[in-house]
This record gives structure tokens, sequence and C-alpha cells, in this order.
């Protein structure tokens, strides 16, 4: 814990008024709470906090909720990965229903914590227009968005299945062509949200 | 008090009661905070005279790099009649002068040696002139004859195998910047008058041997004031008298320049601090109405354009040294004052402007004097410019501040001097990873067998012991630094006899502080190789004559490069022994000693002459440039490499401490606007903590080996790259270079 907040410290003077630290995953929930302590200590410093989660182990249940709580008392900024907005194309996707990720994200706007969401373009998988629209109309009902990127799927990682002799998993899917990228973009409105940016 | 009619409108007093251009500035120049909105595109007359520019710069490139040569005039102020770039579009040109008749012709120019001046000629398929071979032969010395006449065996012997390197005595040490802004605030008489003055003050009780030295170098200054005025005189202008406006400060200035570059081809010819100097005669102009700024901006184009031609003749073992033709055509903007106002002016974004109306160049060498204090607009705007071009660097004035004050200017890559005020002279480099084998080897060099530095014992055991180690070295250490402050001393004692530098010391100051820039190359091998004796095990490969020739590391050490003390201390270490030796030695004229951590291009070369060393550097590789980390070293990302470098102390290498880093633009960010604040974030954190220099790049590799592959292609004309210390058109660099730029970290994280 203070080797790695003292690692991130070292960084601060390259952080301007706008930085802080970021912690993504794997799924960062699932040690939520060293990463409670670790967003404590942070604030004590007076740094900027940001989680960065596919939402997937959020529910409103106990003990989870209550821990949840705890942790958005110190966390500044949430990086929210949608992949699907339909929950039967999400567990094709995913193997998960999307339901308690949607209401992390209700959940979020509730309290009003400022999130960023993402979505990763995959040709194919999550690149439909209509299912785009209604990514849209969701994320337009939340008052809590900053921001929203559309992430272009890549192969970088396609040696990683390899090296593990796996099948991957999107063998023959082609990056998305910059058309695409540029449809997702207009659909989910990211200008607009440009000029949101974290205060 | 002296009073010109020209200088009406400009506040102050002291710069009007003595040359002090320093004083004039901070009384006159108007701060800018605004964005780059204001600026205007480039002319038609710019657009027509940088199209011929390019033709002449692709015709040069087609015939080997060298467009035309001069073979029986020797070049001086007054060698030709006027010269354009097109005779033509003459009236185009805002600014005019060219080093010789036509442009990017190369002037001959034999002071420097007359071997080296001919040998330029004939490998480019010229014939130089016989007449002039006698003349330089028989009846006048030249520096390179005067110093190979007095240099010791020892010397000479240390310099063929390359542990003091690339020295200036086969070409001009330049680094020297003449106050060209004299020229423009005060006119030539003026300055003649105050020299008169400083000869009469020379005068003194029982004059010896240097005091008719400073009176002989009056003397030629005071020769070359005049040989500027007829400079001038050939192109219709007089210049005796101040400018009266920014066409004449930018004309006048430029000339100061031009009796520069035609009577010396130092390695570095830099401009120096101009930007917010000229700024304040484009202002008035522009308060009085009869200037807008199409024109104030067509002006800097074009005497930046004038900074794009300046050509030497060079020969091969130079070329090896400096890739690309560079001339370091250095010129400062930005910059905080001692009085804690920033120096932005719209004329720093009107230079920077410059790369966008005429495309990316690696000259003039802009370098933006940089603090995390400046005015956001403007970082963001130069952190742009980075991201669009990889042209420009950038250097903390809130380290050389202190040291330097407010008006310094940069001589070369990473060297501050004060401007008018100070000159250094240039040292070259001493290979200290070299060094560390001699430590190892008893003095015997791994490539040549020869002994060449003292026969103390080597190590003979068969692992390394750091202790053995670094007591061996700091003795080898110690003989070296003695004889390169010696090999130094008399290059330029023959320097100032045989090259002086008549019409650069006239726009400075006559009783000129100098200091004394050493350098240090195989910096971070040698640090990575003590770590690796300190950390792991270092097994010593001998031959069948007992020398050590390569080495086998078992076990993980630390590198330089990472943010790990363990590394990083050594380098400090490193840094600071190696300059307390320096300090120890007699330096000529009572200079000061600085020492800096750079290697140009010259990496390369110097690599070649190197053996293997134990970080696993093999044999005649490439070291690694300037201050950077080991190719490959850098395992945790773009800032922890910054970290590291930003761990030396600046007051330990006042020469300055160069590091070049090329990011990937997706590592900085999504799109241009997030790049850039990215990148002016990188830059406050860094040298916030006090580093000194940093060279950025932003592209992937993947352009550069297409650039490789592929010259031919339109966009790879200007596409400009920044090396150690300066930048350079990608495709001029040798193919042996490119691959080593290629090689080099490319950081895809930050």
């Amino acid at each position: 814990m203070d080797t790695i907040l003292k690692t991130a410290l070292k960084y601060r003077t390259y952080w301007g008024k706008e930085g802080g630290i970021t912690v993504s995953g794997g799924e960062p929930l699932l040690q939520i709470d060293f990463l409670t302590e670790l967003f404590q200590r942070a604030k004590a410093e007076g740094v900027h906090t940001t989680l960065d989660t596919s939402g997937n182990p959020f529910t409103r249940e106990e003990p989870f909720f209550g821990r949840f709580k705890k942790l958005m008392d110190v966390t500044d900024l949430v990086l929210l990965d949608l992949k699907h907005i339909d929950d039967v194309q999400h567990r094709v996707l995913t193997g998960c229903t999307n339901k308690n990720i949607l209401d992390m994200a209700e959940y979020l706007s509730e309290i009003e914590k400022p999130v960023w969401i993402r979505h990763v373009l995959v040709p194919e998988r999550s690149d439909d227009d209509v299912y785009l629209e209604k990514l849209s109309a969701f994320i337009e009902r939340l008052d809590n968005v900053k921001r929203v990127e559309v992430l272009p799927y890549h192969t970088l990682g396609a040696f990683k299945w390899k090296e593990l002799g796996m099948e991957y998993p999107l063998k023959g899917i082609e990056p998305p062509t910059k058309e695409r990228i540029e449809n997702a973009n207009r659909i989910l409105k990211t200008e607009k949200y440009k000029f949101n940016r974290r205060k | 008090m002296a009073q010109f009619e020209q200088w009406t409108g400009f506040r102050g007093k002291l710069w009007k009661e003595e040359v002090n251009v320093r004083d004039f500035i901070q009384n006159n120049y108007t701060q800018y905070e605004g964005d780059e909105s204001f600026l205007e595109d480039p002319t038609e007359a710019t657009d027509k005279l940088w199209g011929e520019l390019q033709k002449l710069q692709k015709e040069e490139r087609a015939k080997g790099g060298v467009l035309d040569m001069e073979t029986e005039v020797v070049s001086g102020l007054t060698a030709y009649g006027p010269g354009y770039i097109n005779e033509e579009m003459k009236d185009l040109e805002q600014v005019v002068g060219l080093q010789t008749d036509k442009p990017l012709k190369r002037a001959f120019m034999p002071y420097g040696g007359i071997k080296m001046a001919e040998q330029a000629c004939t490998t480019y398929g010229y014939t130089p002139s016989k007449e002039l071979h006698d003349i330089f032969t028989k009846y006048h010395k030249t520096h390179n004859q005067g110093v190979f006449d007095i240099y010791t065996p020892e010397m000479k012997k240390a310099r063929h195998n390359k542990i003091i390197t690339g020295l200036p005595d086969t070409y001009g040490r330049g680094r020297i910047v003449g106050d060209y802004r004299r020229v423009a605030l005060y006119g030539i008489d003026y300055l003649i008058q105050q020299k008169e003055a400083d000869f009469v003050e020379s005068e003194r009780h029982g004059m010896k041997g240097t005091d008719f030295r400073l009176r002989e170098e009056i003397s030629d200054q005071i020769r070359a004031l005049k040989g500027m005025k007829e400079m001038a005189a050939v192109y219709g202008f007089d210049i005796s008298q101040p400018a009266k406006n920014a066409k004449e400060a930018v004309q006048w200035l430029y000339f100061g320049y031009l009796a520069a570059i035609k009577t010396q081809n130092g390695a570095a010819m830099s401009v120096g601090r101009i930007s917010t100097f000229l700024d304040i005669y484009i202002q008035r102009d522009m308060e009085k109405g009869i200037l807008t700024e199409t024109q104030a901006q067509e002006l800097i184009d074009h005497i930046v354009m004038k900074f794009r031609m300046v050509k030497f003749a060079r020969i091969p073992s130079y070329n090896e040294l400096f890739s690309g033709d560079p001339v370091w055509a250095t010129l400062e903007m930005a910059g905080i004052g001692m009085d804690g106002r920033h120096m932005v002016t719209k004329n720093d974004y009107r230079f920077l402007h410059t790369l966008e109306n005429m495309g990316p160049s690696p000259e003039p060498n802009l370098t933006v004097l940089y603090s995390s204090h400046l005015p956001e607009n403007f970082k963001k705007y130069a952190a742009y410019i980075s991201v669009k071009t990889s042209s420009i660097q950038y250097e903390n004035d809130d380290v050389m501040r202190p040291v330097w004050g407010d008006d310094y200017s940069i001589c070369c890559c990473v060297s501050a001097t004060q401007t008018g005020k100070e000159i250094q002279f240039f040292g070259a480099r001493a290979n200290l990873a070299k060094c560390l084998l001699y430590a190892i080897n008893g003095g015997i060099d791994v490539k040549t067998r020869e002994q060449v530095g003292p026969a103390y014992r080597p190590i003979t055991s068969e692992y390394l012991d750091y202790d053995e180690v670094m007591e061996r070295y700091d003795a080898m250490m110690e003989w070296l630094s003695k004889l390169y402050v010696d090999t130094l001393n008399m290059i330029h004692y023959m320097h100032d006899k045989y090259y002086y530098e008549a019409a650069e010391m006239a726009l400075i100051d006559t009783d000129v502080r100098r200091t004394f820039a050493t350098g240090i190359a195989g910096f971070s091998h040698v640090v990575d190789s003590l770590s690796a004796i300190k950390y792991a095990k270092v097994k010593v490969i001998r031959d069948e004559d007992g020398i050590a020739v390569d080495y086998e590391t078992e076990g993980d050490f630390p590198r330089y490069g990472n943010d790990d003390d363990r590394a990083d201390e050594i380098a400090v270490w490193l840094l600071r022994t190696f300059m307390s030796k320096l300090k120890k030695c007699h330096t000529y004229r009572n200079s000061e000693p600085t020492t800096s951590i750079l290697t140009i291009t010259s990496n390369v070369v110097y690599g070649k002459a190197t053996g293997s060393l134990p970080d696993g550097r093999k044999a005649g590789e490439p070291l690694a440039p300037g201050a950077n980390p080991s190719y490959g070293a850098e395992k945790n990302g773009l800032l922890a490499s910054l970290n590291s470098v930003a761990k030396l102390p600046y007051e330990q290498a006042l020469d300055g401490i160069s590091n070049t880093q090329t990011i990937s633009p997706g590592a900085l960010g999504h799109d241009d606007d997030e790049r850039k604040n990215n990148l002016f974030h990188v830059l406050d954190g860094y040298f916030d903590q006090g580093a000194h220099h940093l060279n950025v790049n932003v592209f992937g590799t993947e352009k550069l080996i297409d650039a490789m592959e592929h010259p031919e292609k339109e966009e790879y004309a200007n596409f400009t790259i920044r090396v150690s210390g300066y930048a350079v058109k990608f495709i001029d660099l040798t193919r042996e270079q490119q691959l080593d730029v290629i090689s080099r970290t490319c950081h895809d994280r930050m």
C-alpha cells in the first residue's frame, strides 16, 4: 500500500491541475477494501482518484453496497465501460448480464458522481446503429456524464491468447473502419460531452 | 548619453549610456498572454520564395548533398557581390544576404585548415584552387596546422584511439554567439566608437603578451565592424546608424549574423535570443500603424528562410560526427525575466508559426526556454507545434536563469552563454565508457592494443570487484581529465591565433567572460556497467593476451532510466566526479570549466571505437546519445525515464544535459487537443524537478521505417526529427544513423 502510493506520488509533478491516480484492472472492484484504503490515503494527500471499472461486481445488495458507498466517498471520477446496451447481446459478448452495470450507472447518476462512459467498438459485436442509438438514449438520461469515449477495438492483445495456447474469441474480426468510428462518435454524441470534462 | 532619432518611442536610460541590449529589452517588451488566433498565413511572396528554395533543396539532395561549392575565392565579409534566392524574385525578399553569390552554394573557408577545406571540395567532385593551396601551405598557416605543430605524442595517441574525440581541431570551434541585436539597436558606427574606447582603455603600464593579444584582437574587431558596413553596402544598405523600423531591425540583425557565417564555419553558429528583441520593433511599428500582422509574419518568415539556408563545406569525418548537415542556427524564445515577468511575446508565436507556414525544418534550431510559469496558452501552442512537427526543443529556464540571468542564448544545442557578455571554448567529448575499459585493462586500448593510457595495474580477477574497479576507474579518469583539458587548451590557443572570430567578438563585450566546455560520452553505459558490477556478477572474458575483451553478466541489476535510485545515484556520482577532476586543471584564458552530457549524432562513431562493456552493450554498437538511458534499459515508461534524467544536477553540468525522447502519438492522447495538453503537463512535471533539456519527438517507429524505405515520398521531404541536441531531416541521415534512431525507445506508454 505504502509503496503503491509512494510510487504514484513520484509522478505528481506531471499531473498538473487535472491529474491524479487511476486504478484499472483486471477489475479493481474485486479488491474493494484495498482500493478504498488506497483512495482514502490518496485523498489525505490531496490526490485526485479515478476508478476504471466494468461495473460487473456491482449490486445494491449488502455487504457489497455498503462498501461501495464507502469507496465512492473517496472516488472523484469513475470510468465506466458499457460494452453493450442490450442484455442478451451483453450476455453473448461477456457471458454476464448488464442489468447491474446499467444500475450502477444509474446509481452513480443519483449520487451525482462524475463519470466517463466508455464504449469499446467491436465490428459485428457492438457496432450496430440500433443499439448504439439505445445506448445513446440511456446515456442522455444520466446527469453525471462528463465524457463519452468510443474506444476502437484493436488486435494488439491477440498474442496473449496465442501465448496461452487459447483460441482468440474475436478471431477474424478486424478493427473498425474510420467511417464506423466516426459513426459511433456521432451517435453517442462524444463531441457534445467533450466540453464537460473534469472541471 | 547617446541619442538617436531612430530610438524615438523606446523607454529606458541605461542602454543608452552603454551597450546593454538586455536593459533595452527589459524596458520595452510587451508581454503576450493570448492564444495563436492572431497569427497570419504566409504571403504570396513567402510561398513563392519558399517554393523556389524547396526546389533548390531538392536539387541539392539529388546532387548528393551539395548544390554548389566555391573553389577559387576565400570567404570573407566582402568576398562576393550580392546574392539572392532567385535574381528575378529579389524584390520579394524582405531580408537579403547570402553567404556566397548563389543560394546554398558553400564557401571556401581555409583558415581552420587548408587540408579540410580542400578535402571538402574533392569529396563532392570539386577541384580546389592550386593557388589557394600554395597560399595556405607556403605563406599562411592555419588553425589545424598550428594545433598539430604542438600536440604531444600522448595527445595524438589519445586522439587517434578516440578516447578524446570529436575535437574541434579539424573544424571551427563555433559556439560563439555575437550579439547580433547590437547592429540593429546601435548601428555599426556607435559600436566602433565603443571598441575604440576599449582599445584606449587596454593601454597599460608595463604591457606584456596578453595585453598585446587583446589590443590586436580589438583592432581585428574594429576592422570586422568596418567590413560589415561594406558587406551591407553591397546590398544597398547603410548600417552605420541604428535601425529605424522593424524591417530594418530584422535586416540589420541578419547582417550581423551573416558576417559571422561568412567568416566562420564553426560546428554551431547560433543566432541567439532575438525573438523578444525584434518584437519590440514590430510592436512599435504596429502602434504607429505602419506595419500589419501579415507584414510582421512575412519579416519573420523571411529571416527564418535565411536561417534555413546556412551551409558549410564539410568533410566526411565531420559528417559522421554531426550528421545531416546541421549548423545549429539556434534561436531562443520565451523564458522568464529576473523580475518575474514572463518574456513571451507575439513574436515567439510568429517564430513557431514559421513551422506551419513553411513546414517543418531542422533549422533554425528553435528552442523554447521553458518554465511551468509561462502563460498556459503559449505552453499549449508550443506543445501543439511539437506534436505537429517534432522540430523544437525545450530547455529549462528555471535552472538556467539563476546561473546565466535572463538574456542568455543557447550557443549550440543545450549550452547557455550570456548574450554579448560571454563566450565558451567548445571542447567536444571524453569517452568515459572507453575510460572504464582502460581502467580494467591498465590503459591498453582493446581495439588497437596500443598502450594509450598510463600502464596502471590491470584488473586480473575472474569476476569484477566493485571497489577495485572504482579505485582503478578513479585513477584513469584523473589521467584522462588532465590530458583532455591540456589538449583543449592547445586547440583554443591556436584557434585564437589563426582563426579568431573577429566579426562575432566585435559584437561581444571586450571584457568577456569565458567558459571551458568539456563533454562526456558514453554516460549511461558507464552507469549501467558500474551498476552491473555492484548488483550482479560480472565475469571477465579475456583473450590469449590477457586483455579483457568481453563480459558475462549473471543476474539482474538496476539500470539508469527507471527512476531507481540505486542506478541513478551512480549517474550523479559519475557526473560529480568527472567535473571535480576537470576543475583541478588550468584552463586557457582563465576560463571556467563546465561539462555537458551531450553527444550529437556522434554516439554512433564513438560507439564504433568502444569495446564491449559490462552492461551488455557489445563492441562497436552505438552509445546511447547524450544523457539518454541506454537502448532497451527503460522498462517503466516515459515518466520513469524522465525522472532518472531529472536527478542529474544541472549545477554540475552547466554546459547542458541533453535528453531526447520519442513518444508515439497514441500514448500522448486521442486527438491533438489532448496530446498538447498532456505534453505540456509532461514538460511541467519534468522541468519542475530541475531537469535541463528535452527534445520531443511525436511519431511512431513505423513512420521512421517507412521513411527509411521510401525517402522519395513527398511527405518525407521535410520530415524532421530531434536527435541529441539538434533537429535533422530524417532522410538526410546515413542509413546507419537511421537504424540507430529507429532502435531507440519509442514510448508507447507514459
